[in-house]
């Protein structure tokens, strides 16, 4: 018991995700508006986290800037160990690699299968041969129990097919930070569980951190913890253990 | 297999993009495919040009050639006194020489009797014209006077001449107004300055154009021992003989008659601007393809920036596109082209080749046309942001 709580207290003190008094503005001048106000945030390695909150509230910023997808204006943000704030255009495309992101119209490309949207993921693993990326790519679908449909376009699966073929294209990769937004919006109640449960499982298997923007309730007692956000603030946050 | 272990394959991303939608990449082909056609056929028929302008020239048994001061073609050419060729056997290397008249002269058609130009040379038929081994024993009949050997290669509007000879049927007509008999039939091809040739002696051409002063000659043909440097003589010959002369080499008298085409008439620019018409309008068929595929696809691009491709990556993979798009458009151009000159060569008896050259020259410019292109779709790329695709 003591060994088991020493070994949890070690792996709550790796912070994938440090933010301190992050600020976010768009436009200039008079159209200056804020979208994030000093906010405070940590996700420890392997915690699944949700973030909810009203239309406009900041969500999907603080998502991007996590992300390295924008650059940070203001405050502490970081990400697997890199700081943000005044980091280069090379440095946020380096650290992309390690964050899988699930967007919320699936963002495959039409052109790809299944498959082989899945593999893009995978060819950004450096060392491995051809093969070797098409067989993890294989793995992965097989994980979100796509194995047959490997060959599909994505204009022939589901809606819920696609987001298991965005899932497995954002952990082929090896991601340590797993960034969802909405992942479940377009799916109905059975499939949206199943996705986040799969999410959830296969995240603990990689190890990796999971922040996911949703309102669906439906998937709440899934989280390690829900974050609530208003007018650019985290106002409240609490821990649920499942 | 073996390539499938290899590290740096990817997933063929352009080639999909583009095979992926088959009517775009048709009219993308199409395009480009006109384009290069467009091109093949004004650098045909502008090389046809240049070419045709010389096929006697290179025909012509001779190491050194002399010609007037004056003369600016073989459509303009000035006579120089015939005694000039007779001086040019003082220098040592001169084996022997052969005085040439060469003019434009009224045909007619025996069959419609319409006549029509055709440019004629005189020569004395005991000597060497052209570099032809059976032409020795067809100048043998020149020696009768009004006798003419016609290039069946002329164009169909001087008779049916050819067809007429070989059925053994006397051939007969006018040229300058003066009854003349074909004797033989030689191939020299037309030009862009003559539809057909003839050949005949220089007592004939005197006869048909007696408005020619017998001491005149257009052309003088000068053949040296062997060994001799053609270069060297003319240098000699050039100093030594009076300005009322010029001598080149052979090398140099083909030259001197693409240079005329090329830079004393539009013929050459204009078929160049043609080209380069067929180049612009093809960089506008692949660029607006490549542009609205790169618009097509920005969430997609913008998705593989967020998962950490690099913008150089996607650049690439425009540059693939353009570099496949000139592939595909080049071949069915290639053979196009090969259909087109083939029916043209058939029809106006231009000898329109697909040489090296041209399927060199033409193939880099369809590669510059689709690779700059897609230079300039790239910067669209720039457009990609994936903070807009959450």
């Amino acid at each position: 018991m003591v060994k088991a709580n020493k070994s949890k207290n070690n792996f709550k003190n790796l912070k994938t995700v440090s933010i301190n008094n992050l600020s976010h503005f768009y436009g200039k001048n008079e159209n200056k508006k804020q979208v994030l106000n000093d906010v405070n945030l940590n996700i420890d390695k392997g915690e699944l986290v949700l973030l909810k909150g009203p239309s406009g509230c900041g969500k999907t910023t603080l998502l991007t800037l996590i992300g390295a997808l924008r650059t940070c204006q203001s405050g502490d943000l970081t990400v697997l160990n890199n700081q943000l704030n005044g980091a280069s255009r090379k440095t946020r495309q380096i650290l992309r690699r390690s964050i899988g992101m699930i967007f919320q119209g699936h963002n495959l490309l039409r052109c790809l299968t299944a498959e082989q949207n899945v593999q893009m993921g995978a060819d950004l693993i450096k060392g491995l041969t051809y093969l070797q990326r098409r067989e993890i790519a294989r793995n992965w679908l097989s994980a979100v129990g796509l194995e047959e449909h490997h060959k599909k376009l994505p204009n022939d699966l589901s809606g819920g097919q696609k987001q298991r073929v965005a899932i497995a294209r954002a952990l082929s990769a090896n991601p340590k930070l797993l960034l969802a937004d909405e992942p479940t919006s377009a799916l109905d109640s059975v499939t949206g569980r199943e996705i986040v449960t799969l999410l959830r499982k296969l995240a603990k298997e990689q190890n990796c951190s999971v922040l996911m923007v949703t309102h669906d309730p439906r998937i709440s007692d899934m989280a390690d913890r829900i974050l609530n956000m208003e007018d650019g603030k985290i106002y409240s946050a609490h821990s649920e253990l499942i | 297999m073996i390539f499938s272990r290899l590290k740096f394959r990817k997933i063929p991303l352009a080639w999909l993009l583009l095979t992926r939608q088959p009517l775009r990449l048709a009219v993308a082909i199409a395009g480009i495919s006109f384009a290069g056609i467009l091109m093949f056929m004004q650098l045909g028929f502008r090389d046809g040009l240049f070419d045709t302008s010389v096929t006697i020239h290179k025909l012509l048994d001779a190491d050194l050639v002399l010609i007037s001061p004056r003369s600016k073609s073989s459509i303009s050419m000035s006579g120089f006194p015939k005694r000039r060729l007779i001086q040019t056997l003082a220098v040592e290397d001169v084996e022997e020489t052969a005085p040439v008249n060469l003019n434009y002269l009224l045909w007619r058609n025996p069959e419609n009797l319409k006549t029509r130009s055709i440019l004629a040379l005189g020569f004395n038929p005991s000597d060497s014209l052209l570099l032809d081994e059976g032409f020795s024993m067809k100048a043998y009949k020149l020696r009768n006077p009004s006798r003419v050997l016609f290039d069946k290669l002329s164009r169909p509007e001087f008779g049916p001449i050819e067809e007429w000879f070989l059925s053994e049927r006397k051939v007969e007509t006018e040229v300058a107004g003066k009854r003349v008999i074909v004797e033989g039939l030689v191939e020299l091809g037309p030009s862009f300055g003559a539809d057909g040739n003839l050949i005949t002696s220089r007592e004939t051409f005197l006869r048909l154009f007696p408005a020619n002063p017998p001491g005149s000659i257009e052309i003088g043909l000068v053949k040296l021992k062997k060994g001799s440097d053609p270069e060297m003589i003319s240098r000699i010959l050039n100093n030594s003989l009076p300005n009322d002369v010029r001598v080149l080499t052979k090398r140099q008298f083909i030259e001197f008659e693409k240079n005329y085409w090329k830079n004393s008439t539009a013929i050459g620019f204009i078929f160049s601007l043609g080209a380069l018409m067929g180049f612009v309008v093809g960089c506008v068929v692949v660029y607006q393809i490549l542009y609205s595929d790169v618009t097509d696809h920005l969430p997609e691009y913008a998705t593989l920036l967020a998962m950490g491709y690099r913008l150089k990556s996607l650049f690439f993979v425009v540059a693939r596109e353009g570099f496949l798009l000139a592939l595909f458009g080049y071949l069915p151009a290639y053979f196009s082209g090969q259909i087109l000159y083939s029916v043209i060569r058939s029809s106006t008896k231009l000898p329109i080749i697909m040489d090296a050259d041209k399927t060199i020259l033409i193939f880099v410019l369809v590669l510059v046309m689709c690779m700059g292109s897609a230079a300039v779709a790239m910067r669209k790329l720039v457009d990609a942001d994936p903070a807009e695709i959450f």
